[in-house]
């Protein structure tokens, strides 16, 4: 069952990508994994599958894409403020830096 | 679709004059002459500095003999260091006609344009016989580059760019993917593709060369706007990168300037060798457009998710548009629309077939949409790689003479 607003790019993945910008509060619902949002997602960016623990790997495409500097929990945004990179640090201009 | 032949045996899609300023010093004087002749088929480059550089003179040499280069006028202020006389000597090799203006014996800015529109309405004519020739896919050298990338662009322009290249290296043709600092995190995967073991390694070993290199420099190969798209690490942005090469096996690595030896598909080694020296590898886009383009690419495959607009002087850019959103706002720019994937009108393979088409369009002489609206970018700089010397010693370099 795929959501119409959120991909899972591979059945590894902890995350799932967002196709169409979605608001806090919304259902989102795959195979095997069902939530509410924590905050409003745009385009392009991340939402927990499951519970992430703080020094896990972020898994995009089945591969590591960094790790959770925080505990995460399953619906919420994973960006800049709860992950980073293993091994460049990224820099940004502090906007849209994650809610 | 016809091609120009040029005396190397090497097919062109685009017949142009370039006219080229060998220190900005006569920047104004070369770029007065291309915009008061307002042709499409004459094209301003460059190189900024006074102090000599192997890199850039080898990259001039190669980018002055391009398959879609006819003619050439080179507009020296005189006392500059670039080699003008090498230059001047593999463009005469290479049987072009070439024109050289020293603004310093010309008497000056406003004679030195008039010469220059003179002598580059000249080279037109001069060229406007060359011989056409029948092209085939197989005579396509193709690159890639991704510019603004967001998190839609992993998912739809970049692998619907991979399967063309796929459908591509399946017709014979040579590909390029580069920029290895945008592979940082997918150097293991991306070596079991290697045609052999050892081709393998060197690409495990030239990624790990740019993480070093941009490690020292501070900063990773990732824009404030990625994040905003909602990218969040170096590895991120690679694996989505990533994707733009493909499924193929890789048969070879090469430098800036460097000829593929052999047809398939190219890692191009951007990062220079040793300690950091000249400031970043590629300081924006277009600096990695114009090594691919001097690596013999006829055409440039340009994915974006924010939202890029460039083209490029002598190869023509196709853009294709990751981002159902971004392509809304700037589809005037866009090429092709890979937000469909996003969307689920169309699949990768689908956005693939139509990337495909257009690469084909644009090779027989239709112009892409960066080619109609006027963008030329051009861009130049200091590098400095290990193994420099003449350009027959470069393309001997490096481990694509591994095989």
């Amino acid at each position: 069952m795929t959501d119409r607003k959120f991909l899972l790019l591979n059945d590894t993945d902890n995350i799932l990508v967002c196709c169409q910008a979605a608001s806090v509060g919304e259902l989102v619902k795959l195979t095997n994994v069902e939530f509410i949002l924590e905050s409003n997602i745009d385009l392009g960016h991340k939402v927990a599958r499951n519970n992430i623990n703080k020094g896990q790997h972020i898994i995009r495409y089945g591969v590591s894409i960094g790790s959770a500097t925080v505990d995460i929990t399953k619906g919420s945004h994973v960006h800049l403020h709860n992950m980073k990179s293993d091994y460049i640090p990224s820099h940004t201009r502090q906007s849209k830096a994650g809610e | 679709m016809k091609g120009f032949l040029r005396a190397d045996g090497r097919k062109g899609i685009r017949n142009s004059v370039v006219v080229v300023y060998l220190v900005e010093c006569a920047h104004h004087v070369a770029k007065t002459i291309v915009s008061k002749l307002d042709n499409d088929d004459v094209q301003l480059i460059g190189f900024p500095g006074c102090y000599p550089n192997d890199y850039s003179l080898q990259m001039m040499e190669k980018l002055c003999t391009h398959p879609n280069v006819g003619g050439v006028l080179l507009v020296s202020l005189g006392c500059e260091g670039f080699n003008r006389e090498k230059l001047s000597k593999t463009i005469i090799e290479s049987g072009r006609p070439i024109e050289t203006l020293v603004i310093q014996q010309c008497g000056g800015t406003k004679s030195t344009i008039e010469l220059g529109i003179e002598k580059s309405t000249s080279l037109l004519t001069n060229i406007s016989n060359v011989e056409r020739i029948e092209i085939f896919t197989s005579d396509l050298v193709i690159g890639t580059i991704c510019g603004g990338s967001d998190g839609t662009s992993g998912i739809s322009a970049n692998p619907a760019v991979g399967a063309c290249f796929d459908l591509l290296l399946n017709a014979d043709a040579t590909c390029i993917f580069e920029e290895t600092g945008e592979l940082i995190g997918c150097e293991q995967i991306m070596a079991n593709r290697a045609e052999s073991p050892k081709l393998g390694q060197e690409l495990i070993a030239c990624v790990e060369k740019a993480e070093r290199y941009y490690t020292k420099m501070g900063y990773g190969s990732f824009a404030p706007g990625n994040a905003e798209g909602g990218l969040t690490t170096q590895e991120e942005k690679s694996m989505g990168a990533y994707a733009k090469s493909g499924s193929s096996n890789i048969n070879g690595i090469i430098k800036p300037g460097e000829i593929p030896h052999k047809k398939g598909l190219f890692l191009m080694d951007v990062v220079p060798d040793g300690e950091p020296m000249f400031g970043f590898p590629n300081i924006s886009d277009n600096a990695e457009i114009v090594e691919m383009i001097a690596s013999g690419a006829l055409m440039i495959l340009f994915t974006t998710g924010r939202g890029s607009v460039v083209g490029s002087a002598i190869s023509p850019v196709i853009k294709v548009c990751a981002n159902p959103d971004t392509y809304e706002r700037l589809s005037e720019d866009m090429d092709v629309n890979a937000g469909e994937i996003i969307k689920g009108l169309k699949t990768v393979n689908e956005i693939g077939d139509i990337i495909f088409e257009s690469v084909l369009k644009v090779a027989s002489g239709e112009k892409s949409k960066s080619e109609e609206l006027g963008h030329k970018e051009f861009i130049l700089t200091y590098k400095k790689f290990d193994i420099t010397g003449s350009p027959q010693k470069i393309e001997s370099i490096g481990p694509s003479c591994l095989s």
